[in-house]
């Protein structure tokens, strides 16, 4: 039917022009990286060129950013994860009359703007704990919403859970520990391994909360943060493009595992 | 109350039932409440030197509202950041939404993760980088510019980072995937024999859209909503790097205080724009007639 | 080997409303019991109060004459098989079964002989390393068994386990179960609301009813000498007929109805004067030539069924009283058509004066 192609075409090219607008910009990013021009643009083009990523390379202050990151990542999941279980197990498996609120508390950090969540953390640690920004209160800063994250990604696969199988587990004589580490743990594994990622990289990429915690200390997104607003060279499209490329990867091994997976199960 | 503890300790044993005590505690005590309680005394206080705190000087005070709400320019910016961050939400509901509806309602199989993908991708590239793109495509000598040059629609290059467009460009691209993902969320558990039987009394898909998808997907266009608000007013990050001195942003005033030392105003200000996301999620919450349980995605 | 329990005087309340109420109960050892009602009637909750999930707001439970109040489920010398199984999914068929073993640390090579023991037992060979949901519903109810036995309990419960099984299946593992628990000597104590169940594996039976014990015999004696109106109703099918009584004459009541006047069994002691109904199984109902038999009934046949081992009459007197018959396959019903008029009567012995409590619609 006519309509019906004309339609198809429409939604064609609302589809098209949408993600082509999402992948082009970094599409553009990704050529100039190798542009030999002092000036990020594709044009003109000076020819084709490692340079850039050389210059990244010698970047120490980078280096030392992006060591901070992956610090601040780690310390922010062995935070998250562990409160956040805490968390679903609480608003799971107990039964109380401020539950809702106590939720709605609890979950209340992803509603808040990230820079308010930075500005307190700050104030908290610096006036009445005397640290002064740096590390230890961008983790913080961090882990106050990532858990709320974590702790809702738990939830959702804990409220799944046949609890038949803790009362049977208890009636064959297993203690406490040994029910949770051997029933409830290794059903709740999908949903924590969720939450490792989810953690890590909200960490990682965090710029908000980041900025005003740290103080004067970088991870890799406020040095970009600053680099950009400084001194623009495309030694940062350089970034840009190992960022995509390791997206890509990760992309593609996902896909791939989760057709095996699939394929696997039959 | 003794029946809880009970049942507590029966469930998860004493120390199940520690550990959560203090995980949860610990999380809710230092680093929920006390940091924010915090935040609202320092905003209370006016600014002090170090020899002066807990003196005399030391006092509850309104002053740093007042300056806010007597500094013209700021007042200005405030509400610029508000009619901003709507005008952000309002374009990406409306280039979210056939997307949404598309993803949920109308592709098969293959393509749909495909897609997902698709919108995924971006998102793990770090915000700033992705502004940053923007950064490079809208400069004087960027892509845009060259491409209008060329096609000799206009002869000089236009700044566009003078105002406000680029910024709400960038922030656009940069949180479109807040809105789309709650917009799915909520279609996808629409039962399609609805849509086909509304199509089968006659109803045209104009009328489908607004008596019946819209209603059912309400709890998920405020969840888009709220976010997407938030993020942008409460951002800094695409101000910083898409913006110009004539499009300051609400969130770099308070980083303006922040960096000159000046904590107790900044303090007051981020109060205020907290208000602001506060006093934005509950009258959507009214006008979609959502509950708060049922923002979480 | 089986221990005994003791329920004394036991009562479990959730906020206004009781779920049993003054259990009063002695299961011996090694003895296969019972409880049998609707739902609703409280037989979970006590099975649970005796697995130690909860302890009651009143009374003692004892197990080999100690008491079990503030004693987890964990630390009782009991083991349960809940109604949908809880086989640990992500578990093979060995370790499932040995699951109980491994939390007592008992060394392996132990483990892994009392596991195939145990698969033995329970009929399961060569399934040992598949994982439980690649089982049929057979196959799951057995490593529930066998995994519930591996504890050594003294004591096995057991939550309507059969009921998710198709009716086959069902009557065979109604045997196997028999079998086990006659092999083992542990005590079972069965809850179901199915009295064929009930009737047919238990040494004993408990009614329930609303969260109170009716009555506490033999399947024999829970049939043929039910205690109250609605045991009488709840098991087995039964003719009543109302009225008040009119005389006492020992173990028996005379009852006026609107049928004529009646004589039966009184069981609960009734006075005279009291408003009762008696109840009459169809198959205690035949057919007499004889004009003065006591309890007669004259009645026309509406309707004659043939259900292969018995036929089922049903009776309509002049005062349009329903009775059912049940006549055995002796050639009895070939001799009689529908539309015809016949007198029927029960022996005394057979029916029984019950107040008219809560009976059931059973």
């Amino acid at each position: 039917m006519k309509s019906k192609s004309i339609f198809r075409i429409v939604v064609g090219c609302y589809l098209a022009l949408f993600f082509a607008y999402m992948f082009l910009p970094l599409i553009f990013m990704t050529i100039i990286a190798f542009n030999a021009n002092n000036v990020p643009q594709i044009t003109p083009w000076k020819g084709f060129t490692f340079m850039w990523f050389g210059e990244l390379a010698k970047d120490e202050q980078m280096w030392s950013a992006l060591v901070n990151s992956f610090i601040v990542a780690f310390s922010v999941v062995a935070i998250s994860v562990p409160i956040g279980l805490g968390g679903a197990l609480l608003l799971t498996r107990l039964q109380f009359k401020a539950r809702d609120f106590v939720y709605g508390v609890l979950v209340s950090p992803i509603l808040t703007p990230g820079i308010i969540l930075g500005i307190s953390t700050f104030l908290f640690w610096d006036s009445y704990m005397n640290v002064t920004g740096g590390l230890w209160t961008a983790i913080l800063g961090q882990a106050t919403f990532i858990t709320s994250y974590c702790m809702l990604l738990i939830m959702s696969r804990a409220q799944r859970f046949d609890l038949t199988q803790e009362e049977a587990a208890f009636d064959l004589g297993a203690t406490h520990g040994q029910v949770f580490w051997r029933i409830t743990l290794p059903f709740l594994r999908p949903a924590l391994i969720s939450s490792v990622a989810l953690a890590f990289m909200q960490s990682f990429d965090n710029y908000n909360t980041t900025l005003f915690a740290i103080g004067v200390e970088q991870t890799l997104p406020i040095y970009i943060g600053t680099k950009l607003r400084s001194f623009i060279s495309p030694a940062m499209n350089a970034l840009a493009v190992i960022f995509i490329a390791l997206t890509i990867i990760g992309a593609i091994t996902y896909e791939y595992r989760r057709r095996h997976e699939t394929i696997k199960a039959g | 109350m003794l029946d809880f503890w009970k049942n507590a300790l029966r469930d998860l044993g004493k120390v199940g039932v520690a550990y959560i005590i203090i995980t949860v505690g610990a999380w809710l005590v230092f680093m929920i409440l006390i940091p924010q309680l915090i935040m609202f005394d320092y905003s209370f206080r006016p600014m002090l030197a170090l020899r002066d705190i807990g003196g005399p000087k030391d006092i509850w005070t309104l002053k740093n509202y007042i300056v806010f709400f007597t500094n013209k320019l700021h007042m200005a910016i405030f509400f610029k950041t508000i009619w901003s961050s709507l005008i952000v939400t309002s374009v990406a509901l409306a280039i979210c939404y056939p997307i949404a509806f598309y993803l949920a309602k109308v592709a098969r199989g293959a393509t749909i993760g495909l897609l997902m993908l698709g919108l995924i991708i971006p998102y793990w590239i770090n915000e700033l980088l992705r502004l940053f793109a923007w950064q490079i495509i809208l400069a004087d000598s960027g892509i845009l510019n060259t491409l209008l040059i060329f096609l000799k629609i206009i002869a000089d290059p236009l700044n566009f980072r003078a105002g406000n467009s680029a910024v709400i460009l960038g922030m656009t691209y940069a949180y479109i995937l807040f809105m789309v993902f709650p917009l799915y969320n909520v279609m996808e558990s629409l039962d399609r024999n609805q849509l086909d039987a509304a199509r089968d009394l006659g109803a045209s898909w104009l009328r489908i859209h607004r008596r019946i998808i819209i209603p059912h997907a309400k709890p998920g266009i405020a969840v888009g909503c709220t976010m997407t608000f938030m993020l942008a007013a409460g951002t800094v990050a695409a101000p910083q790097l898409l913006g110009s001195p004539s499009s300051f942003w609400f969130t770099q005033v308070i980083n303006t205080n922040f960096e000159c030392a000046n904590w107790n105003q900044g303090a007051a200000y981020a109060t205020v724009l907290m208000l602001l996301c506060l006093i934005f999620m509950f009258i959507l919450l009214k006008i979609f007639k959502v509950g708060l349980k049922e923002l979480t995605q | 080997m089986g221990q005994d329990v003791e329920i004394v005087d036991v009562s479990m309340r959730f906020g206004d409303l009781y779920a049993v109420r003054n259990i009063n109960v002695h299961i011996e050892a090694g003895e296969f019991f019972s409880f049998l009602g609707p739902s609703g009637c409280g037989k979970t909750t006590l099975l649970r109060l005796v697995s130690g999930f909860m302890d009651p707001t009143k009374g003692q439970i004892k197990i080999d004459g100690k008491d079990m109040i503030g004693i987890g489920s964990n630390n009782r010398p009991t083991a349960m098989i809940f109604q949908n199984l809880a086989l640990f999914p992500l578990m093979t068929v060995t370790e499932n079964i040995g699951f109980g073993l491994e939390v007592r640390s008992v060394p392996k090579a132990k483990r892994i002989k009392k596991v195939e023991e145990l698969i033995e037992l329970v009929d399961l060979h060569s399934a040992g390393n598949r994982k439980v949901s690649e089982l049929s519903g057979g196959q799951m109810q057995r490593v529930a068994i066998a995994r519930a036995l591996a504890v050594n309990p003294a004591v096995l419960l057991l939550d309507e386990p059969l009921s998710a099984l198709d009716l086959k299946l069902r009557h065979h593992m109604r045997a196997e179960l028999r079998n086990i628990q006659r092999r083992t000597g542990v005590t079972f104590i069965y809850i179901t609301h199915d009295q064929t169940e009930a009737l047919t594996m238990s040494d004993r039976v408990g009614v329930m009813s609303i969260g109170e014990l009716e009555q506490v015999t033999t399947p024999d004696a829970i049939y043929n000498n039910p205690a109250t109106a609605f045991v009488a109703s709840f098991v087995g099918e039964s003719n009543r007929l109302q009225g008040t009584i009119s005389s006492i004459d020992g173990e028996y009541a005379v009852l006026n109805t609107a049928t004529g006047q009646f004589s039966c069994k009184n069981p609960q002691r009734l006075s005279q004067g009291e408003n009762a109904t008696i109840f009459i199984r169809p198959e205690t109902v035949f057919m007499t030539k004889e004009s003065n038999a006591p309890n007669l009934l004259t009645c026309g046949i509406q309707n004659l069924s043939f259900e292969g081992a018995y036929a089922v009459v049903t009776l309509k007197t002049e005062q349009g009283q329903l009775l059912t018959m049940r006549l055995n396959n002796d050639g009895t019903a070939t001799r009689i058509k529908a539309g015809e008029n016949v007198k029927v009567t029960f022996n005394r012995k057979n029916a029984f004066l019950l107040k008219n409590g809560d009976s059931s619609n059973a």
